[in-house]
């Protein structure tokens, strides 16, 4: 059904006139021309339309419009604040945290979501917390190394 | 299959599709301000009665003092965008931040063959030089004239040509270049530096394509909005070999916003967003007449062993049978090495313009001028009249060669008279993949250890690059699981341009290497890909991941090799000899799936 549908996209109210049955991930590829959220598999195992709503990573792909009205949404395009990059994106820069850089967008949304619920993981626990997304390029050594360190630098252990 | 792709990918550059008024390729170059511009022609330069007009730029140098340079090489994570600018950068004494690369535009960059098989260092890197060497030799000359000394006491930093005798004595390069448009043919004849003379190759630096990349700013060819564009969702078959025995697509163009697209075979669902198109295509009812084929992922075996080609004889040195008697053992054994998918996280996409007689396409491909081949064909246009654009290409490990979207866009952005993308699922990803089997080299085996952990090691000399890798693995004797414990990898490429970046491929084919030896495998039957997703096809997760260390011979005497490839081929073989000492049994088939190692620990 055809609706005006209303939430907060990286601190901005947006607006869409939409069939709310839409996947967010299209609406916002599309209508919003956010193309952060990558489209890897369609079916929720790949990850790489990992966005944040309400602070928690859910699938873009999965997840209905509907859904988040009236929440906030975070894509990747919405981390750098006046300028100054997330502890995150800074992370995976310092370490190489990427090749083709398809899914560091879904990679780098899962762990935000992550940190916030558990500031301090141990190694096995982000293995366990980034199990589901995938990286075909095989740059996992390094995402784990970018999620560590993020992690002391957003509990101001390190400079950065 | 084969022949047809070596084919394409050598098709030559027709002279009609690189000429180009002199003037508008200046104007293309931005040089009309002035600036250097070596040239990097096709033939040999030594037979030209006069400079050729089927040229094309390798770099420039502008009179701000930014360089370019143009490749038609791309970046699909690998890195040559940060490689590529590192040699160039020493090359021409400036820093690596006043380089900018432009990759994978046919308009702009010189004829390529294709970004595959480790090759752009090895091969495109050393011409990249050889030019950076005659730009740098030509303003030098211009340094020279403006002072009035001798070329030899002139030397080059950070873009400066300084007189080694009077050190206050310096010009930019580009206040030599500005007003004044210079235009050199390679000729070959001025030695590259030596690599102790690099400053910038071999030393980290961080991926020049990272921030893009980290904020989202990065585009891939799905990315790329054009006003008014549509998307299409093409109708496939339910198995390779079906024909279509009947359709209706009364109901579905009835459906509000939704254009019907019928070009003989080709049978596409259009719409201006992607998941409207897609869903108005599956409610579309067709039949199908399924192949007769009864081949599948087990029996392919034994089919391509009575009805594959008969074997070529690719080299004959040396006497078989002399050999066997003086060995001190022999094998035989048969390898089996099943099917697996590039599986590359970015499906196949391309978005197709075209306007009157002239098209363009932004495409995610490693071969754009294969690309642009095919349109021209496609559409029957001329070469010139197309070009492709290669944005960030998100993965491709080979798979991204064959363009098959890029027509499809093609034809259909002609046919609906507006801009057309094609992004296929990943159904359609694992539909058309070009499945190819794992390679395994050969290895050794250590002295056997009883506690069900394991050593292996494996060498290959792939294409030039030395590749020593070891690995410790646990075999859980109950379940078959294999978990990697550890992987030490050794190369030996030669001249390292980029170390971190070097490392980052090497861990890559690694990771990929263990998908290849313990998981990936394609299942199809008659036809059908029984695997479309990674729910069912499982690519390597953090949760396999080995401690990896890698280590890098120090031997800049030899010239740089490629990367990337080479650490994938030992992982079968490292892990199966690692499976061997941790329990006795020795696997001749990969994937080496926990089914496979309890049916092997049985016997």
């Amino acid at each position: 059904m055809k609706a005006s549908i209303q939430f907060k996209l990286n601190d901005k109210p947006v607006t869409v006139v939409a069939d709310d049955g839409r996947p967010l991930l299209w609406v916002l590829r599309t209508d919003l021309g956010v193309t952060g959220p990558k489209y890897g598999c369609g079916e929720g195992v790949c990850g790489a339309c990992t966005v944040l709503v309400d602070g928690q990573a859910v699938l873009a792909c999965q997840t209905g419009v509907k859904e988040v009205i009236g929440k906030e949404v975070v894509t990747i395009e919405g981390l750098e604040k006046n300028g100054t990059l997330h502890p995150l994106q800074k992370a995976f820069i310092k370490h190489d945290a990427l090749q083709c850089g398809f899914c560091a967008s879904g990679m780098i949304m899962k762990a935000h979501s992550l940190l916030s619920e558990n500031p301090t993981p141990s190694r096995q626990e982000i293995i366990e917390g980034m199990d589901e997304n995938l990286c075909r390029c095989g740059a996992h050594k390094r995402i784990i190394l970018a999620i560590d360190t993020a992690a002391q630098d957003m509990r101001g252990e390190r400079k950065s | 299959m084969k022949n047809k792709e070596t084919a394409r990918q050598s098709f030559p550059p027709t002279a009609s599709s690189l000429k180009l008024s002199r003037r508008e390729f200046l104007k293309r170059m931005g040089l009309l301000g002035g600036g250097v511009v070596v040239y990097v022609s096709v033939g040999d330069p030594s037979s030209w009665a006069q400079p050729p007009t089927d040229f094309n730029a390798f770099l420039r140098i502008g009179a701000d003092g930014r360089v370019i340079c143009f490749s038609g090489k791309i970046e699909m994570g690998q890195g040559v965008v940060t490689s590529l600018a590192q040699m160039l950068a020493d090359e021409l004494g400036v820093p690596l931040t006043s380089v900018d690369m432009v990759l994978g535009d046919t308009l702009l960059c010189p004829y390529d063959r294709g970004t595959f098989g480790s090759l752009s260092t090895k091969y495109f890197g050393a011409t990249l030089r050889q030019a950076a060497a005659e730009a740098r030799a030509v303003l030098i000359q211009m340094a020279a004239a403006r002072f009035a000394v001798a070329p030899e006491r002139l030397s080059v930093r950070d873009g400066q040509i300084i007189d080694s005798q009077n050190t206050n004595r310096k010009v930019t390069y580009a206040q030599l270049t500005r007003g004044k448009r210079i235009e050199r043919h390679l000729t070959h004849r001025v030695s590259p530096l030596p690599a102790s003379r690099h400053t910038v190759s071999g030393r980290a630096t961080g991926r020049t394509d990272a921030r893009q990349k980290v904020t989202g700013e990065a585009r891939y060819a799905g990315d790329i909005r054009l006003p008014d564009m549509l998307y299409a969702k093409i109708l496939r078959p339910p198995a390779h070999g079906a024909t279509l025995k009947s359709i209706n697509l009364e109901d579905v163009g009835k459906v509000d916003g939704v254009k019907v697209i019928r070009d003989g075979d080709l049978i596409a669902v259009l719409h201006p967003y992607p998941d409207e198109a897609q869903k108005a295509l599956d409610q579309v009812q067709a039949e199908w007449d399924l192949p007769d084929a009864k081949v599948d992922n087990r029996t392919i075996f034994e089919h391509l062993l009575h009805s594959g080609p008969s074997e070529e004889i690719a080299a004959d040195s040396g006497d078989i049978a002399k050999g066997k008697k003086m060995a001190a053992q022999n094998f035989d054994s048969t390898y089996l090495n099943h099917y697996v998918a590039h599986a590359p996280m970015e499906p196949h996409t391309a978005l197709a313009h075209v306007e009157g007689q002239k098209a363009t396409v932004w495409a995610s491909t490693q071969t754009p001028f294969g690309a642009r081949e095919d349109v021209a064909r496609t559409l029957g246009l001329a070469s010139r009249d197309v070009r492709v654009i290669t944005p960030f290409v998100g993965g491709g490990f080979g798979g991204k060669t064959r363009n098959q979207q890029v027509i499809e866009a093609a034809r259909l952005a002609t046919l609906a008279g507006k801009p057309v993308q094609v992004a296929w699922t990943r159904q359609e990803e694992f539909f058309y993949d070009t499945f190819r089997p794992a390679a395994a080299k050969f290895g050794h085996r250590f002295a056997k250890t009883p506690t069900g952990k394991g050593l292996g090691l494996a060498c290959t000399d792939y294409k030039g690059t030395y590749v020593a890798t070891m690995a410790e693995v646990e075999v859980d004797k109950k379940t078959g699981h294999v978990q990697v414990a550890r992987v030490v990898c050794a190369h030996d490429l030669g001249e390292v341009i980029n170390p971190e970046g070097a490392r980052l491929q090497i861990e890559g084919g690694i990771t990929m290497g263990l998908g290849y030896a313990l998981r990936e495998e394609i299942r199809f039957k008659g036809g059908r890909i029984l695997d479309a997703n990674f729910d069912t096809y499982e690519l390597p997760r953090f949760s396999w991941l080995p401690q990896i260390e890698t280590i890098l011979v120090d031997n800049p005497a030899m010239a740089p090799q490629g990367c990337g490839e080479p650490a994938i081929t030992t992982m079968g073989a490292v892990i199966a000899n690692a499976v061997y000492d941790a329990v006795g049994v020795r696997l001749f088939e990969l994937p080496m799936t926990p089914q496979r190692i309890k049916a092997a620990l049985k016997l």
